[in-house]
């Protein structure tokens, strides 16, 4: 770690800060690890190469604007992030497992490493882990469920796409390069400031987040707008899908919080860049408005993850108990309800500061309101599955582990909301078991069980279900095993982010804690064996009829994976259920008298250029390299003024390619229903 | 309670038979507005911005001493100006006329650099005389919210560059109308933000 | 087979239990003031009314998956039910009253527990004012006119009231055993009374990552009869060093796992100066 680079000399014109030393090669951890990853790109790049998929990969992918494949890659993103991140877990939780001191020093991680690994790890996981996973699925379900060709403005969907890729890129570039922040995953000032923080580090994060971040904001106006405007025929707003409803909340906090986030980073850049005074100790800066806007944004981020997770649990459930949702209107007010609160609590993340006693009890009572409704929701899934007929299948797997992790979490998230307890509870590891609590327990296991429920609609193949049970049964042995241990440290009185400690009951309970690490690491492993098992055995777990689960909404009724264009015909709604209304009617795999031309977006290169140089102008800003910045920021808008003058951004499919496709697709449902022994559900189909 | 759904109507197949036509530019519209949304959220964040550090002066001038009203009225008027010569191209546009539209854009461009010009202009007057961004905090929030609009209207003003030439190759489309519409939106959105920051930063600083 | 799943499950209890049971480990649940006192029962009185509404959710999320699995046919069957006011009016209801009941309980010690407020009590409260450095604490006594590092000493039963600031970024001051944290932050004046009951040295820190130093920024607080007290200003009185410019000038280089220290004198306006160091009154002109 080359974290000593305290000296602070005039940027060289050409270089800008970026020297030799910037490579931290003395380091053998990250020296091992660059090898491995450049090893490991140069056979990847190379095995393109010599296959010649290049251009597969450009035109069929990179340019692609169509959201199945701009959510797969998101997820895939997500996963590699997961690899990442989890990495920092382990690191972490072996170095605290073992660093168990009498002097400074302890483990094997100095605090110039260690610092940078947690907060990296925050960020990784919620920047790039979380937030891709559920962008992904959204990007994958919400326009079938709403049975949508595509969302409103696919070119901008490709450009978030990729805007948050060249984020993710920038903060793995941090790990060869320079040095990423140590700062906590939120930089508070003034520790994140110039004077605190002379290096490269921060910049990475102010970066990274920033240029991702809009990346974000931009989703958000797209899903918005993508929701409320192309319904299919006949579907009201209390006629949608409950995962669309909090998809919809979920986009309409990234529309309101995330100019929150942009402003405040910009701030901080400024402070940094130019010696402004938002958020210094001194000349009149204010260190607590920076708290509070980063929690302004911060909180209402945090719904933003686990609402369309609870949307998820609410497919599932309905699905798997073979039932209608139970109190569908009392889970969309709820939703709307906790949309609209999140965003007068972000106070009780530091009621420590010294706020009135008046204004820690309002924010203290505002956040216990949002258990109501959250509590109501909980209530709903259990009397879904009440008088059901409750099929034991991986995606409910991981729901009812939720059900029972996330009371837990949201027991404890209460005791925090209470400012007096607060002052004891906060900054503990009785903190960071809560959020861990409800971010995995809650809104991880939603997009576990999402993405297992929805896997075979966008590839055309289930998951391994053994396996997928497995990694459910591991994850969750060993969340509990890594996260009940530490709500026993807050209580002992171990507060977070420590290095080195001197009471050895805590180290007890810190190896059990790195025993629970190393089972949900198996988790892990089986997930990705699951990928790879159900990819080779494709042949043997395909969907041929487009619904594997007997699902209930929309994107089942279509094909796995479904055609391009979603729809040959829109949907005509009138239930929520609305395919499992088709099946009760024996309306379902009716073929339509005819077809029409299908207006479609076409694939575009700007989003990745864009993007592309996006990336120059971020590095060089990390690095002073003013003249590098300059040229990024005009090939970013450059590029995109060209792009505005393309003419031709669209084109119709004709008759003769729908029908094709669309027979061949009833073709297979014909073929599977042969198959079918007489006790499964009759597909009827009339040709 | 038991949901049991009626029949459907007769003929009824699940799906919509005759050809749907969706309307594009109405999504762009919207979603434009959507983008304005969350652009007045930044601002409002700007503004609280300011509201908690505009008295820390912290030694550096302030601001009583260096505000000229009837400069920043110049200043005002001029943008106000801008937004009426652009609703006046909107008329032409909608007349179909595309003579009109030229004009009156370049009307509202000239008012707009106008504007932008006075502005750098107060900015360089300020930094002179000891009231820069990095000269304290409440200079830093004056900064960085007249800054951000200022930015804002200046890519209002190089879109409306791009614009003319999308007009002068393709004339009035419907995709060139919506993007004006679009335009007009954002123009008329600064000109907004402009009246808060003249009341809130302006005259609330020299009362 | 079986015996060794024995084994191992009552090697497993032991464990558990000794891990559960090592008693005085579970610092804030072994309160040595009032403060503390009060937040320990009210983190219990919390979680038993939680339980209220958790414990049949939890017996619920087993039971009806089990009771209603697609294997039973036995059980009821009702694909279209989806509505009931009455479950309705109970699942809305029961979480709104706990929630009064905690809210009411979150209201009232709002303010009972408030940092800022004083602690009755028939001694008169003492002050102490605490600076957060890179990365060390130091105490100031104005009363005194003392200032130690690392280490302050409070007489048993007296309230306390601590003046905290940062001369570097945000740190949170915090003593588990006496209760409530309150965040240090440069040209800010935080306060926080705490009051001892009993006799002992109680673990302090920083509990507010800060950067590098941070895990070593911890430090003792000692409770101490009267009399003991009396001996400990002396003890730091006698010492030979002062805090004058210079030695300040030393605390305020960073530096890791520093020991206590004591100086005998300094300035008892020093932590005034230091918040004002912040606030841009001397920044300017």
């Amino acid at each position: 770690m080359a974290s000593n680079h305290t000296v602070v000399t005039e940027p060289h014109f050409l270089f800008g800060k970026l020297t030799f030393d910037s490579i931290p090669y003395h380091d053998p951890i990250l020296v091992t690890t660059f090898s491995v990853v450049v090893i490991g790109s140069i056979g990847l790049l190379g095995a393109i190469t010599y296959f010649g998929k290049w251009k597969y990969l450009w035109d069929n992918w990179f340019t692609s604007v169509d959201h199945k494949k701009i959510g797969i890659m998101y997820i895939l993103t997500a996963l590699i992030m997961l690899i990442r991140g989890f990495s920092d877990a382990l690191l972490m939780r072996s170095q605290q497992a073992i660093a168990l001191a009498n002097e400074s020093g302890a483990g094997y991680l100095p605090p110039e490493h260690y610092d940078q690994i947690f907060t990296a790890h925050g960020v990784i996981m919620i920047f790039f882990v979380a937030m891709p996973l559920i962008v992904g699925l959204m990007n994958i379900v919400v326009p079938l469920q709403i049975g949508a060709r595509d969302v409103a403005f696919p070119f901008l969907n490709s450009l978030s796409f990729w805007l948050f890729v060249v984020g993710a890129l920038m903060l793995n570039i941090s790990l060869f390069l320079g040095e990423f922040a140590a700062t906590g995953w939120l930089a508070y000032p003034p520790l994140s400031g110039i004077d605190y923080s002379p290096w490269v580090g921060v910049d990475y994060w102010l970066w990274s987040l920033q240029i991702s971040g809009i990346g974000t904001l931009l989703t958000g106006v797209n899903f918005v707008v993508t929701i409320l405007r192309m319904r299919a025929p006949g579907m009201s707003l209390m006629k949608m899908p409950v995962f669309t409803w909090t998809s919809l909340c979920a986009n309409v906090l990234i529309v309101a919080a995330f100019p929150i986030l942009t402003v405040t980073i910009t701030l901080l850049t400024l402070d940094r860049y130019m010696g402004t005074h938002f958020f210094t100790g001194d000349m009149g800066g204010n260190q607590m408005m920076y708290v509070n806007l980063i929690w302004a944004w911060g909180h209402p981020e945090v719904y933003i993850l686990i609402l369309p997770a609870f949307g998820v649990f609410s497919e599932v459930t309905a699905t798997f108990s073979r039932k209608r949702l139970f109190g569908y209107s009392s889970l969309v007010w709820a939703t709307a309800a906790i949309m609209l609160l999140s965003f007068v609590v972000w106070l009780h993340h530091f009621f420590t500061m010294g706020a009135g006693a008046s204004v820690n009890a309002f924010f203290g009572i505002a956040t216990m309101i949002i258990s109501i409704p959250t509590g109501v929701k909980l209530f709903n899934w259990l009397f879904t599955m009440y008088k059901g007929r409750v099929e034991y299948t991986s995606p409910m797997w991981w729901t009812v582990a939720f059900f029972i992790t996330f009371t837990i979490g949201g027991m404890t998230g209460v005791m925090l909301a209470i400012p007096a307890a607060n002052y004891v509870l906060h900054n503990s590891l009785f903190l960071v078991a809560h959020f861990h609590n409800v971010i995995i327990g809650g809104a991880l296991f939603g997009y576990f069980a999402g993405i297992t429920y929805w896997f075979p609609k966008a590839t055309g193949f289930t998951l391994n279900e053994t396996l997928g049970k497995w990694a459910c049964g591991l994850w969750t042995v060993g969340f509990f095993l890594a996260f009940m241990p530490l709500y026993v440290l807050g209580f002992m009185g171990m507060t977070r982010r420590l290095n080195y400690y001197e009471n050895p009951v805590w180290n007890m309970w810190l190896l059990v804690a790195g025993a629970g690490a190393l089972i949900i690491l198996c988790g892990i492993l089986v997930q990705f064996y699951q990928i790879f098992a159900s990819i080779r055995d494709q042949r043997h777990n395909r969907d041929m009829t487009g619904d594997p689960w007997n699902g209930r909404t929309l994107e089942w009724s279509i094909s796995s994976p479904p055609p391009f264009y979603n729809f040959a015909l829109l949907p005509a709604v009138r239930d929520r259920d609305h395919f499992h209304d088709m099946k009760n009617l024996g309306l379902a795999y009716k073929k339509p008298k005819q077809y029409h031309r299908i207006h479609m977006p076409k694939n575009t290169w700007a989003g990745v250029v864009i993007s592309g140089f996006s990336l120059v102008m971020g590095m060089a800003m990390v690095w002073h390299i003013w003249w590098l910045a300059i040229l990024g920021t005009l090939g970013m808008i450059g590029s995109f003024i060209v792009y505005t003058f393309e003419k031709q951004k669209d084109y119709y499919v004709e008759i003769d390619e729908v029908e094709a496709i669309e027979n061949a697709h009833y073709e297979r449902v014909a073929h599977a229903n042969d198959k079918r022994d007489d006790n499964a559900a009759p597909v009827t189909i009339s040709i | 309670m038991s949901t049991e759904l009626a029949a459907p109507p007769a003929g009824y197949t699940g799906y919509i038979e005759e050809d749907h036509h969706h309307d594009y530019g109405g999504d762009v519209v919207f979603g434009f507005w959507i983008y304005i949304l969350s652009d007045c959220i930044l601002f409002a964040t700007l503004f609280a911005v300011f509201a908690v550090l505009g008295g820390n002066f912290a030694g550096a001038p302030e601001a009583v001493e260096l505000f000229e009203l009837d400069y920043v009225l110049a200043e005002t008027a001029l943008l106000l100006l801008s937004s009426f010569t652009f609703g006046m191209a909107m008329l032409e546009a909608n007349k179909k006329n595309m003579k009109g539209v030229f004009t009156w854009l370049g009307a509202t461009f000239a008012l707009g650099a106008g504007f932008l010009v006075m502005e750098v202009n107060e900015f360089i007057h300020f930094t002179h005389e000891g009231a820069a961004a990095w000269s304290s905090g409440a200079w830093s929030a004056f900064y960085g919210l007249i800054g951000t609009h200022g930015l804002h209207v200046f890519a209002g003003m190089i879109w409306m560059i791009v614009l003319w030439v999308h007009l002068w190759r393709d004339g009035l489309t419907e995709g060139n109308h919506v993007r004006l519409m679009c335009l007009s939106l954002f123009w008329h959105f600064l000109d907004i933000i402009w009246i808060c920051v003249f009341s809130v930063v302006y005259l609330m600083g020299v009362l | 087979m079986k015996k060794s799943v024995v084994k191992t499950s009552a090697l497993l209890l032991v464990l558990a239990s000794t891990l559960l049971l090592s008693g005085c480990n579970y610092v804030l649940f072994d309160p040595k003031g009032p403060i503390a006192e009060e937040q320990k029962s009210l983190i219990i009185t919390s979680i038993w009314v939680m339980c209220i509404v958790v414990v049949p959710v939890i017996i619920m999320s087993i039971w009806f998956p089990i009771q209603y699995r697609s294997g039973n046919k036995k059980s009821e069957y009702r694909p279209t039910w989806e509505h009931s006011n009455l479950i309705e009016a109970v699942v809305w209801s029961i979480p709104i009253m706990i929630i009064l009941a905690l809210g009411t309980i979150t209201f009232l010690t709002s303010y009972s527990l408030d940092p800022r407020k004083p602690i009755e009590s028939k001694e008169p409260t003492m002050v102490v004012q605490v600076v957060a450095m890179d990365w060390k604490w130091l105490f100031i006594y104005p009363e005194y006119e003392i200032a130690t590092v690392n280490e302050f000493a409070m007489p048993v039963d007296v309230p306390v009231e601590f003046l905290v600031t940062s001369d570097t970024v945000m740190n949170s001051f915090f003593v588990p055993h006496l209760g409530t944290q309150i965040y240090a932050m440069s040209g800010m004046e935080n306060r926080v009374h705490l009051m001892a009951s009993e006799e002992g040295a109680y673990k302090g820190f920083s509990a507010n990552y800060s950067g590098f130093g941070f895990s070593g920024m911890k430090f003792s607080a000692l409770a101490k009869t009267k009399d003991g007290f009396e001996d400990w200003v002396n003890e730091v009185k006698n010492s030979p060093e002062v805090l004058d410019d210079e030695n300040l000038a030393k605390l305020r280089k960073k530096s890791r796992d520093v020991p206590p220290a004591y100086f005998s004198y300094v300035n008892p306006l020093l932590f005034s100066t230091i918040i004002e160091n912040y606030t841009g009154a001397l920044n300017g002109e």
